[in-house]
């Protein structure tokens, strides 16, 4: 098991150096001058040297490549070309708000994917197995970014039900100041007592949430499905009905633990999928998140910070498959016992 | 022996059809407390349906029943859900025949037999000391319960689930080919096991197996099946030694035995009426 | 494995067929119909100039009605024909990166499984880095260092989707190079090139198959959002992402700008997926890979 781990992570580094590499040596190629990004749009061709050297873009990839591992390790990958500031400490402000949004359309798509396609499997066939399929597929095939336009139009700006777009309504800092501890909002007002806060902050969090996990929620729906009706035939199943218990039971207790463990194989592919969603819609919700930030860094070839983004997002996904695989090995003894 | 006026389980005209087709057809068929009765008959003659139908567990298999099995005196065809879950397992016990499939392989066993147990209304405590003492009359030591199916054998799953049935005091046990799956050792074991519980608990087994060698070894008395349909029953020694069927005959007449030896067990005059 | 071999139903057979796997029929035509549609579009839009260069500023933000089935945009342009000529924008970006991620994967898949040795270990290392990643993301990250244009964002997908194919052809060759029969044909002389063309092709053509068909709805709405990211299609192609980008900052009263491309991608992606899960359940339901 832990030769296991290990290789995992080996490879995990493997694949984030690569993309680096990768990353770097596809934006010496592609035309557009950093150097000139960074020194402004009226410096002149002097300036631009030396901004070039500065930013150390006069030194060959090779060695520009060497040294960003070697930053990396001590933790300075570099520093924005943008908002000159350290990569990593941009990414450390940005990073909360991705995440928060990403866990709680996670934790929203398990408590509706899990439930229904439960229900799916049980009455198979019926109107509710066919309404629910039917919405697995329609959350896969939704372009995410549409939905939340729609979402923001109908809710927030028509219905006025939920707020249009922000972390929280930025009016309460003055009334009911955050303190800010963890860097995620919604934590940050819940530990500190601070209940308008805390209000303003979930509902923020709602639409965003929902529109991200559209996605997740149909792939678990129809994983948990596919799993359920898979062991239904089984004799264990049989027997724990023998056995008088109901068929909520048989469902909900026995057929669904055996369900956890592929739908754990499948979180951290859906954890990258949303990640890579929340991006998208973070700048539709005005969301202070790393898809913001990589946005910016993407429109002035903003290198040191694509990369630093792509690293970080490399490494939560690796973290991810590790925290999915232990806990497929709590859940499943079968994955011990080998 | 004294013939109660009632027996534990009756069996009256139950039909046994999917979509129409029967499967399984048993005019009369009775089990009392303290015998061991067996269902005889080849692979796909509607002997497991007939087990799923007393439990009233026909209908998961998509199957429509008619007619009538009384425990006790007390229908049990129609019965409501509820009612019928409450008999399930505590009055009723089942044993099936792959018990390495028979357990969902990511539970201990101690913990479907203490849910099972809590699920009839037992405390936790009293669940724990029950399952203990069960497991000690079947032979096993009580710290298997901690093990996953995958950690025991196939001969002590199904003790463990003899266990259960004991556990929560069934008054009636099915087994579905409960040997068939095991090695002949371990069959001798789960077969003595059965013959204690007719004995000293008093249950009434209903043994469902193709193998017609072993229930002349175990049961009372036989019935047995063909196509869906109970050909002859009677007891045990008076069917194997004068059989009046035809497909009887030809059962008979399949069992392979040692050479020299003329007569199954149980054929000997001493095994004729009681 | 069985396979459906579709010259062998006859019209009622096909009908009765249908009616089993509502899910493939239903996804089945309508990506038909959009294909047709992409086939046809320049001959069918009312207004085929609006899907090139042309701007009508004069007509700008109309709602819709009979002249503009779905309106017009912020430059006068008619929605519903840039909508049909998106057709033939994502869906054959599409169309392309499964092009190529079939011939690069299936290439290496078969050299790695048939072959094996060094070959295998190379190949099925690199790839293994490239599955370490989340697709997506691995897209974006190419798609923002290339100039931003349908050609680079082709290329982006497709590197990201090549390793996927090549994992599932690679245990197919290295199933088939096991059975005993094409140890016979080797044995018997017969060049490597005739075995897998005859041999190990025919095998993997099926969950290739299936997978394409689960992949290509995937594979729009990827395309799609790197446009709307402005990382892909530039103005003036009509590619559905890029509309939808462009309408955003309308959307909250001029909705038919985003509404439209949207349902487009939305239906496009739900067709496709729809067939893809059909043919599945119908062709081989064990063999495809999770994503």
């Amino acid at each position: 098991m832990i030769r296991y781990v290990i290789r995992r992570v080996a490879l995990a580094f493997a694949v984030v150096a690569g993309v680096v590499i990768l990353t770097f040596v596809i934006s010496d190629v592609v035309p557009g001058d950093p150097a000139a990004s960074w020194a402004g749009p009226h410096a002149s061709a002097a300036q631009i040297a030396r901004a070039r050297q500065y930013l150390g873009l006069d030194q060959p990839l090779a060695v520009r490549i060497g040294k960003y591992f070697a930053g990396i390790v001590t933790g300075n990958w570099g520093t924005s070309i943008h908002t000159h500031r350290p990569v990593l400490s941009d990414i450390g402000t940005a990073a909360p708000a991705t995440l928060e949004l990403v866990i709680a359309a996670l934790v929203i798509a398990i408590l509706a994917g899990v439930p229904l396609g439960l229900a799916a499997a049980r009455w198979p066939g019926r109107g509710l197995d066919h309404a629910i399929r039917v919405g697995s597929v329609l959350g896969v095939s939704m372009p995410v970014f549409w939905l939340a336009l729609i979402f923001q139009l109908v809710f927030a700006q028509r219905l006025r039900l939920l707020p249009v777009a922000g972390q929280y309504d930025p009016n309460l800092v003055f009334s009911h100041p955050l303190t800010v501890r963890t860097q995620l909002p919604v934590i940050d007002s819940l530990i500190s007592g601070n209940w308008a806060m805390l209000g303003s902050t979930l509902t923020h969090l709602i639409l965003p949430a929902l529109v991200v996990a559209a996605y997740p929620a149909g792939v678990i729906a129809r994983m948990v499905r596919a799993q359920v009706l898979d062991t239904v035939g089984e004799a264990h199943v049989q027997m724990v009905r023998s056995l008088g218990f109901p068929e909520r039971s048989v469902f909900g207790t026995f057929a669904m633990r055996l369900a956890w463990n592929p739908v754990a194989a499948v979180l951290a592919l859906v954890f990258a999928y949303s990640l890579v969603n929340t991006f998208l819609v973070e700048s539709i919700f005005d969301w202070p998140g790393l898809g913001s930030y990589a946005a910016a860094s993407v429109s002035t070839l903003d290198t040191p910070a694509i990369v630093g983004v792509t690293l970080f997002v490399a490494a939560a996904y690796v973290a991810a498959n590790l925290v999915v695989d232990l806990v497929q090995a709590a859940l499943d003894p079968r994955i011990r016992l080998r | 022996m004294n013939k109660v006026s009632q027996m534990k389980l009756e069996i009256r005209d139950l039909r046994v059809s999917f979509a129409g087709h029967p499967v399984a057809s048993v005019p009369e068929l009775n089990v009392d407390g303290g015998e061991i009765v067996g269902l005889a008959g080849e692979s796909g003659s509607g002997k497991s349906m007939t087990i799923l139908a007393v439990l009233g567990l026909a209908g998961t298999a998509g199957a429509a029943v008619t007619g009538s099995v009384r425990l006790d005196g007390q229908e049990l065809i129609g019965l409501s859900g509820a009612r019928l879950r409450a008999i399930r397992g505590r009055r009723i016990a089942a044993i099936f025949q792959s018990p390495a499939l028979a357990f969902n392989p990511v539970f201990r066993v101690g913990a479907i037999v203490s849910r099972t147990l809590r699920q009839h209304g037992l405390s936790a405590a009293e669940a724990r000391v029950r399952a203990d003492a069960a497991m000690r009359s079947v032979l096993l030591s009580p710290e298997l319960l901690q093990r996953y199916p995958a950690q025991l054998s196939g001969g002590q799953l199904q003790r463990v689930a003899i266990a259960l049935a004991l556990a929560l005091r069934a008054e009636v046990l099915l087994a579905d080919e409960p040997t068939s799956a095991l090695d002949v050792t371990v069959q001798a074991e789960v077969l003595e096991l059965l013959r204690e519980l007719r004995d000293s608990r008093g249950m009434a087994v209903l043994f469902v197996s193709h193998d017609l060698a072993v229930i002349a070894e175990l049961c009372d008395r036989v019935a047995i099946m063909r196509a869906g349909q109970v050909v002859e029953q009677g007891p045990t020694g008076l069917v194997i030694a004068a059989p009046r069927h035809d497909y009887t005959r030809e059962l008979l007449a399949a069992v392979p035995r040692l050479s020299g030896e003329d007569d199954l067990p149980g054929t000997s005059p001493q095994g004729l009426g009681e | 494995m069985s396979g459906i071999g579709v010259s062998g139903i006859g019209v009622s057979g096909s009908g009765r067929f249908l009616r089993a796997n509502p899910l493939l029929a239903t996804g089945g035509m309508i990506a038909l119909l959009i294909v047709l549609v992409a086939v046809v579009a320049p001959l069918v839009m009312p207004y085929p100039a609006d899907a090139g260069a042309a701007t009508h500023p004069e007509m700008a933000l109309q709602a819709p009605s009979a002249q503009h089935l779905f309106g017009t945009d912020q430059v006068g342009r008619d929605v519903f024909s840039r909508v049909l000529a998106g057709t033939r924008v994502s869906p054959l970006v599409a169309l392309f990166v499964l092009v190529i991620a079939c011939a690069v994967g299936i290439s290496l898949g078969v050299l790695a499984g048939y072959f094996g040795g060094i070959a295998d270990e190379i190949i099925m290392r690199v790839t293994d880095i490239f599955l370490a990643f989340p697709p997506l993301l691995l897209a974006l990250a190419f798609a923002t260092v290339l100039p931003a244009n349908l050609t680079s964002l082709t290329i982006a997908i497709a590197i990201t989707w090549w390793p996927w194919y090549t994992r599932l052809v690679r245990g197919q060759a290295a199933s088939v190079a096991g059975r005993p029969y094409v140890e016979a044909c080797r044995a018997l002389g017969i060049p490597s090139w005739r075995i897998l063309l005859r041999h190990v092709l025919p095998n993997s053509i099926t969950p290739v198959i299936v997978q394409v068909s689960l992949d290509f709805g995937g594979v729009i709405l990827t395309a799609c959002a790197l446009s709307f990211l402005g990382l892909g299609a530039q103005d003036p192609t009509p590619d559905w992402g890029l509309m939808v980008a462009e309408g955003q900052n309308y959307f909250t009263t001029q909705w038919w700008l985003v509404t439209f491309p949207g349902l487009a991608i939305l239906v496009t992606a739900l067709a496709f997926n729809l067939l893809g899960d059909g043919l599945r359940d119908v062709l081989d339901p064990r063999r495809v890979l999770i994503r």
